[in-house]
């Protein structure tokens, strides 16, 4: 039996995984050219190397379809409920790292925390007649914040790009996204909350509950974790 | 449980709301997320399905009957309005629930009966008389008798707001109250921003205004925040008046000469205890033991954003585990929410036939 290793298929989140990998003894290589989406491992016996796009990563876990993966770890928590249960952390890779966090305008001098969110929220609506918009990608998480945090009167709107420039263009309030440098913020005028830190996110190497785990799979397992020393 | 005895039940249950004056309706199952989203917020999002219609657009499966059969009431310009229906509803299951995500309800409303104790007390002793059979314990509480405690307090009209807006979030609602007690420290930015407010009359440049809110509501925020500052902190005494309120459990008969008690301390109180007083007169009236009824000061916070009045729910004691057999309350600013005149009086319930049967 060999055990299957979903690995991000290019970008940032792949040559960091590569090199991670590689940096501890497990060689991961691509088959033939760079353009072809299958390749090998080397330096523990028993385990495949699969390609797929980081976003669909969690679903491959929750699935069991692969034993380990590779991806975000805001990815894994946005799109598994369940993601305690289904999955477990065997390493954070430290890279990849981001923070999803609540923003506002600078502008707004008078908003600091969540608290001070939650009363303009109730004010815009007054003024407004109708509620703050807030654009994220991450509606799961960014909706079960609010609610423990006891924020009201918002309206999550769905953005899948350029997230800091819908409150220039009036498309939204306010904004949840995944911060690294924190310098697009800054660019369109905006500021994070002092308490708005949703989730740190970085690049980690989970292992699916899911997934066949038999004697030969746990053993090529502990083979693999031995040698990446987590 | 066979389908024909949930069939029979459901039949037994219809038929003793329609016997109450009630007309059978069938509200639909598709209903347009924006006048849910409008209602409750984002928070529906985790509760209630939602699927997409290329024509109308974003719509949810009902999570509830209360809304629909409000709107249907309101769009039929009606009065007064009896109202009883039977079917599912849905809703999505929170993380490790093991509870159907589709069930049965049967529910009865009424709308319009301005004799409001008297329709509290029929309503509680129609779905008491439903459930007879089954020896479920009754647990009932007063939202108003809160709202009305909050709205007595010494303080500003913005923080009784604020507090008003939170009182189907408790955890906020609390935090709130210690903020406006003095009891938690001003957060530092804020203050800090209060004290530069105070010095100088314009607010710093900070960035570009970009947005729909204006540079006008900023400093109109800005004004409230220095006003806030000023403003004396809520007395202690009614501070822990609130608390007491909120966490009342008793039986009716103590809960109500406690909340006389804190009535005298805290006068605005005393219309809302006075109407749960005639409440319970009239229940005894219709042959409820109320000495055996146990009341709480925050039933029905946590649920649906809008109850605003008496609340009940009937439990089985034997089983913890399952959630209430029953459920229902006063509702009356729902209609004003929903767009009508104003807010008209509303009351309702319902029943869960399956955990009847699962009881059984």
């Amino acid at each position: 039996m060999t055990l299957k290793l979903g690995v991000p298929s290019k970008g940032r989140l792949k040559d960091g995984t590569f090199q991670w990998f590689g940096e501890r003894g497990v060689t991961l290589s691509l088959a033939g050219t760079y353009r072809e989406y299958s390749g090998s491992v080397k330096g523990v016996p028993g385990v495949e190397l699969v390609l797929m796009s980081a976003g669909e990563i969690p679903r491959e876990l929750q699935g069991g379809r692969i034993h380990l993966g590779v991806t975000g770890s805001d990815l894994v928590r946005e799109s598994l409920l369940h993601w305690r249960t289904e999955t477990e952390e065997v390493a954070q890779l430290g890279f990849g790292h981001a923070e999803l966090v609540v923003a506002v305008p600078r502008c707004w001098i008078d908003v600091d925390t969540l608290d001070d969110l939650d009363d303009v929220a109730s004010a815009f609506r007054q003024v407004h007649g109708r509620r703050l918009r807030i654009a994220t990608k991450y509606h799961r998480l960014v909706r079960e914040f609010l609610k423990e945090n006891g924020v009201a009167d918002y309206l999550l709107v769905d953005s899948q790009g350029a997230t800091e420039g819908t409150v220039r263009n009036q498309t939204a309030e306010a904004i949840a996204d995944l911060v690294s440098t924190g310098e697009t913020l800054q660019a369109n005028g905006l500021k994070i909350l002092s308490n708005g830190v949703i989730h740190r996110s970085q690049a980690t190497l989970f292992q699916s509950r899911q997934a066949g785990w038999g004697t030969s799979e746990m053993a090529i397992l502990k083979d693999l974790r031995t040698r990446l020393g987590s | 449980m066979t389908e024909r005895a949930l069939e029979a039940e459901l039949t037994r249950i219809a038929a003793a709301f329609v016997d109450a004056g009630a007309e059978m309706v069938e509200p639909p199952v598709l209903l347009s997320a924006r006048s849910l989203l409008d209602l409750y917020g984002e928070d529906i999002r985790g509760r209630a399905y939602t699927t997409r219609d290329p024509l109308a657009g974003e719509l949810m499966l009902r999570p509830d009957f209360t809304v629909p059969v409000a709107q249907m009431h309101l769009d039929m310009g009606r009065e007064v309005g009896r109202y009883a229906y039977s079917g599912k509803v849905f809703r999505t299951q929170e993380t490790g629930a093991t509870r159907p995500s589709e069930y049965v309800q049967v529910g009865f409303e009424v709308f319009g009966d301005h004799a409001r104790h008297l329709a509290d007390a029929e309503v509680f002793s129609l779905f008491s008389s439903v459930l007879e059979p089954m020896r479920l314990r009754a647990a009932t509480g007063d939202i108003g008798v809160l709202m009305a405690a909050v709205l007595g307090l010494s303080t500003t009209d913005t923080r009784k707001a604020a507090l008003m807006r939170h009182i189907w979030r408790p955890y906020r609602f609390r935090e709130l109250l210690d903020r406006f007690g003095g009891r938690s420290p001003i957060p530092t930015a804020r203050a800090e921003l209060v004290e530069h407010a105070r010095r100088i009359e314009r607010t710093p440049e900070t960035g570009p205004v970009i947005g729909l809110r204006t540079i006008d509501e900023i400093e109109a925020r800005v004004q409230t925040l220095v006003d806030d500052a000023e403003a004396p902190p809520i007395p202690s005494n009614e501070v822990s008046l609130i608390e007491e309120i909120v966490n009342l459990r008793e039986m009716a008969p103590v809960a109500l000469s406690r909340l006389r008690r804190i009535a005298e301390s805290l006068p605005g109180t005393a219309p809302a205890v006075e109407r749960f007083a005639i409440r319970l007169d009239t229940l005894e009236a219709n042959g409820v033991d109320t000495s055996a009824l146990s009341f709480e000061g925050s039933y029905g916070r946590t649920t649906m954003e809008y109850y605003d009045g008496f609340v009940f729910g009937f439990y089985s004691d034997a089983r913890p585990d399952l959630p209430p057999v029953a459920t229902g309350g006063r509702y009356d600013a729902l209609t004003r929410a929903l767009g009508g005149d104003g807010a008209a009086p509303a009351i309702g319930g319902v029943v869960r036939p399956a955990l009847m049967m699962e009881l059984s």
